[in-house]
């Protein structure tokens, strides 16, 4: 339960006989449904949020199923009144709270607290011993960067990437060492220069971190930041090919965008929402990547070799088989260690990725 | 294409941030230090730098012209300077609060209307290269400058001159220095206020309308990471004095680009602590030229912090 303060107490109060009022009262009710989304930032970032309100999009012409939608909800305390709000105000029983920070300890304890409702949560956290009513989703997007990889190694003259970085934490080091292999199994030659800005969304210090970028000779830029529209913009402008993240930012940068790893959250809503409507338990733990649709590769843009497209086409098709390890052995850090012993392999479903606190060789950068 | 500089890149990279970066730094505290000389603090300048990024991008799409995005910039700020003038008039209402809601009433406004505009893409303000005599490729990029950048040159050697050697500078520092005094010489002090806090407001406006327009160049809700507030602290940082402000305005934006121009040279670790260098040169300033004797040396008399 959560602890019951005077302005909690209130809320409740004035929610309880509001509801009657908006005739909504049976959240449980299997054939029609409203689910909630949440989101941590603008929705239509050209980034994240922008990925899974498309997700959401995509989902709300589903018969029975009413789509509410929260943005720039702070990974603090507002999450939890935004999350009450769905539930006492909207009637929500299903919520998406889509932002990594938001599951411990709001998401865990709001489910706690209201034990019909439905939680999932976008990050890939959920354990056992969490509530039975949460749950989480994730995708291995690290394969699909593996493979905007080759097509950067292609089109790379100076044989120098360039990586704008929010922060150091496995998911982004995946990205970027995977990147780096991508390219690298192009030439071995090919360093990627990575740039951590510190924060998830710093406009200036992203535009600043593509100038130093390419005044150092890098010629193919991609990143993992929130919002990749200045980062794209910034690097068009300075004549730099881009391959894109979260979402397709070709529109921002027709002929220097060659291609991107993006998240396709319609198959994962889709799927939760079927299966509440119909009634069906939904599953506490769901990933997947390229070959389950959880993921996917931007369309080529114009500038792309025939070449490149052959590559990165076989390397896909190999992908969609199952099994495919960006990450084996032998491999170095980029400190000269031995990080994978030869004959060991992670696909990307290995636990082990998840805990990744290294940069491969051949990338220029640290990871503190 | 490009040649390989070393560590050349770093000072580089610096003078390339510090003429890129300090554009809305200097025009938000070069307009604070006018509202402040009257003898009022507006804190809502964060907002009025984020409603002014909003409305130049809204103008410079909706017309075609960047030029137009940046006047309509400067007239919404000047609104949201007149309003927080007109509400701190009234009696016993205090300009700090006014401030904070004032910038929480801004960058709400800004989100609202700027939704249909985040995905568009409007026409940029055009930069002028300076750089044409140099060979080094990323010099010439470094030294791609605003024009905006070159006006607010001139505009803090021109306040300079009205503070010190013009009736309206001294009319503005009685008000601000002591009101008794403006009103003994039978000066209105309401009316000279007003037009300083509306003066910042346009101000904060043109600083917005530089950051959606021409660097980084886009409208987004996070397109202002706090750099209206700074501003604001470097007034005080640079005792109220324009040329001041103007320097500080290029530290602040120079040290700013230090962090990612190591980085790119390969100084990797410790990038945590160059971000908070600009902050680190703040404190070591303040701490080497203050003292108890002249702590407070510049500061207009009737402001609120320091009656």
């Amino acid at each position: 339960m959560l602890p019951m303060n005077r302005r909690r107490f209130l809320a409740t109060t004035a929610a309880l006989s509001a509801a009657p009022l908006l005739g909504r009262v049976s959240p449980a009710f299997a054939a029609s449904l409203t689910a909630g989304f949440v989101y941590v930032g603008p929705r239509d970032d050209y980034g994240y949020n922008q990925s899974h309100a498309e997700g959401a999009a995509a989902i709300r012409d589903m018969a029975g199923l009413t789509i509410i939608e929260e943005e720039n909800v702070a990974e603090s305390d507002a999450v939890v009144k935004t999350m009450e709000s769905m539930i006492q105000l909207d009637g929500a029983g299903l919520i998406f709270p889509t932002s990594f920070g938001y599951y411990n300890p709001f998401v865990v304890d709001t489910a706690k607290a209201y034990e019909d409702v439905q939680f999932r949560h976008c990050g890939g956290l959920w354990t056992d011993k969490d509530p039975k009513n949460a749950g989480s989703y994730f995708g291995y997007i690290g394969t699909a960067q593996y493979i905007c990889g080759i097509i950067a190694g292609h089109m790379t003259k100076s044989k120098r990437l360039g990586f704008v970085a929010a922060k150091p934490i496995p998911q982004v080091l995946l990205n970027i060492n995977a990147y780096t292999l991508g390219a690298r199994s192009v030439d071995p030659e090919i360093t990627t220069q990575v740039i951590f800005t510190g924060d998830w969304a710093m406009p200036v210090k992203e535009a600043e971190a593509v100038n130093a970028l390419v005044d150092q000779g890098a010629d193919v830029l991609t990143c993992h930041v929130d919002s990749p529209k200045v980062f794209v913009q910034t690097a068009a402008g300075r004549g730099a090919y881009v391959t894109g993240y979260h979402t397709s930012q070709a529109p921002l940068a027709p002929e220097k965008y060659l291609t991107g790893a993006e998240w396709h959250w319609a198959t994962v809503y889709k799927m939760f929402a079927e299966k509440a409507l119909a009634g069906e338990e939904l599953p506490n733990f769901v990933r997947g990547g390229l070959a389950e649709d959880f993921v996917k590769i931007s369309d080529y843009g114009p500038a792309v070799t025939e070449e490149a497209k052959k590559q990165a086409d076989a390397v896909k098709a190999e992908v969609m088989k199952g099994g495919f390890a960006v990450i084996k052995g032998p491999l170095k850090d980029n400190k000269g260690n031995d990080v994978v012993a030869a004959g060991n392999e992670y696909p990307e479903t290995a636990i082990e990725l998840e805990s990744m606190d290294y940069l491969v060789e051949g990338v220029i950068g640290s990871t503190s | 294409m490009n040649e390989d500089l070393g560590l050349w890149a770093v000072p580089i990279a610096v003078l390339g941030g510090m003429l890129r970066v300090s554009t809305p730094f200097l025009f938000v505290s070069l307009g604070e230090c006018v509202t402040e000389k009257s003898g009022r603090i507006n804190l809502g300048l964060e907002g009025t730098l984020v409603f002014g990024a909003m409305a130049g991008y809204g103008g410079s799409y909706l017309t075609g012209n960047p030029w137009a995005g940046v006047l309509l910039a400067g007239i919404a700020g000047t609104l949201f300077g007149l309003l927080h003038a007109a509400l701190c008039s009234l009696p016993r209402v205090n300009d700090i609060a006014v401030g904070i809601a004032l910038m929480i009433l801004g960058s709400g406004l800004a989100f609202f209307f700027g939704k249909p505009l985040i995905q568009p893409a409007a026409p940029m303000l055009p930069g002028l290269s300076l750089g044409g005599w140099s060979d080094v490729p990323q010099l010439r990029s470094a030294l791609e400058v605003s024009p905006l950048l070159l006006i607010g040159v001139v505009i803090a050697v021109f306040l300079l001159f009205v503070f010190k050697r013009t009736r309206i500078g001294l009319i503005l520092r009685m008000v601000g220095d002591s009101a008794d005094a403006a009103r003994a010489m039978g000066y209105p002090i309401i009316p000279v206020r007003i037009t300083a806090t509306a003066f910042g407001g346009f101000m904060a406006g043109i600083a917005g309308a530089y950051l959606s327009l021409y660097y980084p160049g886009s409208w987004n809700e996070n397109i202002s990471s706090g750099q209206g507030l700074i501003a604001v602290a470097l007034v005080i940082f640079a005792r109220w004095n324009p040329l001041a402000c103007l320097g500080a305005a290029l530290i602040f934006g120079g040290a700013g680009a230090l962090g990612p121009a190591l980085q790119s040279v390969g100084v990797t670790s410790g990038y945590y602590l160059f971000y908070a260098a600009p902050y680190i040169l703040t404190l070591a300033i303040l701490f080497a030229t203050s003292s108890p004797r002249r702590a407070l040396e510049g500061a207009p008399r009737e402001l609120s912090i320091t009656k």
